[in-house]
């Protein structure tokens, strides 16, 4: 199929950026997207001219690092993946197609569809750990069981790959899903409750200071999301923090 | 100089208790002023900064990614080995010690490998501690599954995300040391070259990947623990990013690269589409348990099947060829990847591949739901269930396992898996070979370390599926902080290493010099046309099978590939600024020279052992016959290179193996 794509092109951090059309043609609907963006930058090497900047890296939908707004979506019009799982088979011959950075205050662009998500480490440094010591002298694993569903659950908020999805598709740039997500893995397991209280408060007081909205509710994360972590979470996290308040 | 593996003395299981009870140690307060350097972020890097970091010296870690949380171990699917026995199947560290030496066809070094069977059991302690949610039983006990080439359950796992939820612990632990500000993280930073200053390392050149800036690091010691170099075939299961370069550019200051042709294929992925495909996706072995591989037996159903005119679901059972089951009963689906992987290739090189490109075999769940869902009927008391109520049951429990990896399927090859047989091939996975590492885990350079894939240590010719996260967390955790100790202490009173001498100088330079070369060359292909045909060569003369003429042309085109690569690459954009063509054409540089090793390595072991397979040494009879032949009389030994210049030239030391506590015998999985 032959697309036309509308790219969004900044040099860096303090340059403008702006809108820029190409072409690509003979595209194979088995591509990824990603593989795409592939022929279009070699089509750009080739007439000398700068290939589009874009992160990626495990191109199977875990590391969390691809991350374009396609189409007015975080990761494209294909629900539960990544930018780089999403196929062209989605697409058809004669679209148009505009791809931009993921959008917020929290998340400045670095280069065209590179933008810096340090805030999210941020955030995991002031409390998303377990204050264990690495050394192994810790008792046997199966001395404290936790049941299946508990184990499951935390699992599930556990998967998330701190793409930033959430943020790019809420109105409000919220990062509660990815917050709410890492709060509930811990909350969830035993081995989580002993500082519960000061994690989620210190967790959210960063995201705070990083510059993320607050949640209004209107449940888009969740539907952009590409690991299916749910709403549930949030509403943990709120419960969590309430209880951590008294 | 001649290698010592500083393997200490005395009976195996106690080698690694008396190690640590006579080593030196750094008091607390000393660690204080010992600065160590570790680049890579993975299982290994990643658990090893954050121990480091808690023991107190001052850890300064790098990663190429834009976060650690994003090293390629994330992808790591299936699972993790350790030795608990918690199934009570009779696992114990000796079994897992064994296992591993005998999976990796005797060339591996036996005490490393009981080290690492013997902490295995710790790891899981600790990462349950650090709230890994590892899958569980109904009575909440961690749950097992087994994995290719043993005979035991010793895999823990979470769903199909292993990897990812053990590097989310390494990293939570990462994250508790960035907080106290024992390690400084320096994300999107590339490592270029070692410094080494009166024969130790004692820094590194790294270049930031957002302004281009050329930075100098130093340290008491340098750990590298930068993942395999699977990417030398430019199709592998391995990140876009993942490279040789820390790996390759430590080898041309003086460390041994050892046996870089041991390299593992992998059976189980998602066969290649098309010319325009970036990378190859794995389908966990863990597959491998429920699935069953097989091709029509007949030549008239793999062309109908290719035109389109049957599907495999019409073959009835005897239409179909499960050779995995034919050629090996004992283990059937179950054999090692090599093993799978040579089988696959035997059957579509006959002719028997199922897809377009003829290159792609089943794996096929339909006896696995029905046999679930027969289990499962009689579990909830129904009588006389219908097929579809026996095939609905037995959906939900091979969803409830692998629903993740189907989906994953789906949604590249735009097939539904439990309705029509998956297709598979095998891709270059993983990397045996690395830089040598003595028993401390140190390389020939002094103060010099490596760690996790990049290393050669612990796997021999092959390595047994979930064995290599547990590697990376062992050498993170448990080994490389205490050896890594014994030779700090004589560090204590050396003070902060200055960047501003002339060792800094140089490296930097060189690697200035570099760098102004590609973005001033202006020739006219692309970093990726040398990629791809450095990959071509590779996959056709040094893949699954390798021959003595291949490897001959194989090095003669490598040679030429990079002369060319020097001459005619073209990379746009400038050196200040955030340039990937820029960090590419560097790593393609190296996988350029890699591969000559890698070829001459594979002509160097004229025998067949692990993933390496040389047609020339197979068993000519017997019921063996044309399986891969061991020759340990001639070639029992580690290859270990020391660099000379052009990899032609490279020198051959060898580190001969000892085999103490287990019998040399020729692998049989029949
Ligand atoms: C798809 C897949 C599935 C797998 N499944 C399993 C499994 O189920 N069980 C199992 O045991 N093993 C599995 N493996 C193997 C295992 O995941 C890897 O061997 C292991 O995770 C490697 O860990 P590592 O820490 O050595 O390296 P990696 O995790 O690859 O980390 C490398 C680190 O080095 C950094 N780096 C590299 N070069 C530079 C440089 N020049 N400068 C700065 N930083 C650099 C990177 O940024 C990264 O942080 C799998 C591998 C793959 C690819
Ligand atoms: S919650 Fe979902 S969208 Fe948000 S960072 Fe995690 S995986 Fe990405
Ligand atoms: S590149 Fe890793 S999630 Fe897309």
């Amino acid at each position: 199929m032959n697309l036309t794509l509308k790219i969004w092109r900044q040099k860096d951090s303090n340059a403008k950026g702006q809108m820029v059309d190409y072409k690509v043609t003979d595209i194979s609907e088995h591509m990824s997207f990603l593989e795409m963006m592939d022929v279009l930058n070699e089509q750009l090497i080739a007439s000398g001219e700068e290939p589009v900047a874009f992160d990626h890296d495990c191109r199977e939908g875990i590391c969390g690092m691809c991350s374009m707004y396609i189409n007015g979506e975080a990761h494209g019009p294909d629900r539960g993946v990544t930018t780089c799982q999403l196929h062209m088979r989605m697409f058809n011959d004669g679209d148009t197609i505009t791809i931009e950075p993921f959008r917020a205050a929290a998340f400045p662009v670095i280069k065209d569809l590179v933008v810096d998500r340090t805030s999210f480490d941020r955030i995991q440094h002031a409390g998303g750990y377990i204050s264990v010591n690495t050394s192994g002298n810790t008792q046997d694993a199966n001395n404290i069981p936790i049941s299946k569903h508990a184990a499951d659950e935390a699992m599930d908020a556990a998967t998330c790959i701190g793409c930033g999805a959430c943020v790019a598709t809420c109105k409000n740039s919220s990062a509660m899903l990815f917050v709410g997500a890492k709060v509930s893995q811990y909350a969830l397991l035993p081995q989580g409750q002993v500082e519960a209280a000061d994690r989620v408060r210190n967790m959210v007081a960063q995201m705070d200071l990083e510059g993320f909205g607050n949640c209004t509710n209107t449940g888009a994360c969740e539907i952009e999301c590409p690991k299916g972590i749910s709403l549930e979470n949030i509403a943990r996290m709120n419960r969590e923090l309430m209880k951590a308040q008294f | 100089m001649a290698l010592d593996s500083k393997v200490p003395k005395g009976p195996i299981k106690d080698k690694w208790t008396e190690y640590k009870n006579h080593i030196n140690l750094v008091n607390p307060a000393n660690k204080r002023h010992i600065d160590v350097i570790v680049v890579g972020t993975g299982l290994a890097g990643g658990s090893a900064a954050a121990t480091l970091a808690e023991l107190g010296y001052n850890v300064k870690a790098f990663c190429y990614q834009d976060s650690p949380r994003r090293a390629h171990s994330i992808a790591a699917q299936g699972g993790i080995n350790a030795a608990k026995n918690y199934q009570g199947d009779g696992d114990s560290t000796y079994r897992l010690f064994y296992d591993t030496v005998k999976g990796g066809d005797y060339r591996s070094r036996e005490a490393n490998v009981y080290r690492l069977a013997e902490v295995s059991a710790n790891i899981i302690d600790q990462c349950v501690a650090q709230g890994v949610p590892f899958a569980r039983d109904y009575g909440g006990l961690l749950d097992n599954r087994s994995f290719g080439g043993v005979l035991v359950s010793r895999t823990f796992y979470a769903k199909g995300q292993t990897g990812q939820q053990l590097l989310l612990g390494a990293y939570s632990a990462m994250n508790r040391q960035i907080a106290r500000g024992k390690i400084q993280m320096y994300n999107r930073h590339e490592m270029l070259d070692v410094v080494k200053v009166d024969g130790k390392a004692r820094g590194i050149i790294a270049r930031n990947l957002i302004t281009g800036e050329i930075e100098r690091h130093s340290a008491h010691a340098v750990v590298i623990a930068s993942g395999g170099y699977g990417n030398v075939y430019f199709l592998s299961t391995n990140a876009m990013g993942s490279n040789a370069t820390a790996a390759w550019k430590i080898h041309k200051k003086g460390a041994y690269f050892a046996n870089p042709c041991y390299t593992q294929i992998h059976p189980t992925c998602i066969p290649r589409s098309g010319d325009y495909q970036s990378k190859l996706t794995l389908m966990s072995e863990s597959l491998r348990n429920d699935g069953r591989i097989w091709v029509p037996k007949n030549m008239e159903d793999v062309l109908a099947i290719r035109e389109g005119r049957k599907k495999p679901t019409d073959l009835s059972e005897d239409e179909r060829d499960y050779y995995l089951e034919r050629r090996y009963p004992a283990f059937g689906n179950l054999v090692p990847r090599d093993v799978a992987s040579r089988a696959a290739k035997e059957r579509c090189d006959a002719g028997y591949g199922v897809n377009a490109t003829g290159e792609a075999v089943y794996l096929d769940f339909a006896s696995a739901i029905e046999r679930y869902g027969k289990e499962q009927a009689r579990i909830q008391n129904i009588e006389n269930p219908s097929a579809q109520k026996i095939y609905d049951l037995g959906k939900a429990i091979v969803e409830a396992k692998y629903g993740n990896l189907f989906q994953m399927y789906e949604k590249i090859v735009d097939e539904d898996p439990y309705k029509t047989p998956m297709m598979i091939y095998p891709a270059t996975h993983y990397t045996m070979g690395g830089v040598w590492v003595d028993y401390n885990l140190m390389t020939t350079v002094d103060g010099l370390y490596c760690i996790g894939e990049a290393n050669f240590s612990d796997h021999g010719a092959n390595r047994l599926g979930a064995s290599a996260l547990m590697q990376g967390l062992a050498d993170g955790y448990f080994v490389l902080p205490y050896t890594i100790g014994d030779y700090l202490a004589n560090d204590i009173r050396t003070g902060a290493i200055p960047t501003d001498t002339k060792e800094f100088d140089e490296a930097e330079k060189g690697v200035k010099d570099m760098i102004d070369f590609f973005i001033n060359n202006k020739g006219q292909h692309s970093v990726d046309y040398y990629h791809k045909k450095l990959g071509k060569i590779m996959w056709d003369k040094c893949g699954m099978s390798r021959n003595e003429q291949g490897l001959k042309e194989a090095m003669a085109e490598i040679k030429a590939l990079r002369e060319d690569f020097w001459k005619n690459v073209k990379v746009p954009g400038s050196a200040n600024e955030m340039n990937p063509e820029l960090e590419k054409a560097a790593r393609v540089a190296d996988f350029l020279e890699l591969g000559e090793l890698f070829a001459k390595d594979a002509l160097n072991r004229n025998e067949s052992c692990g993933g390496h397979f040389r047609e020339e040494s197979v068993e000519l009879d017997g019921e063996q016959k044309g399986e891969a032949k061991r020759n340990d009389k001639d070639y029992a030994y580690v290859a270990a290179w020391e660099y000379k210049g052009e990899p032609a030239d490279a020198v051959l030391h060898k580190e001969e193996l000892e085999f103490n506590d287990i019998e040399l015998k020729q692998r049989s999985y029949k």
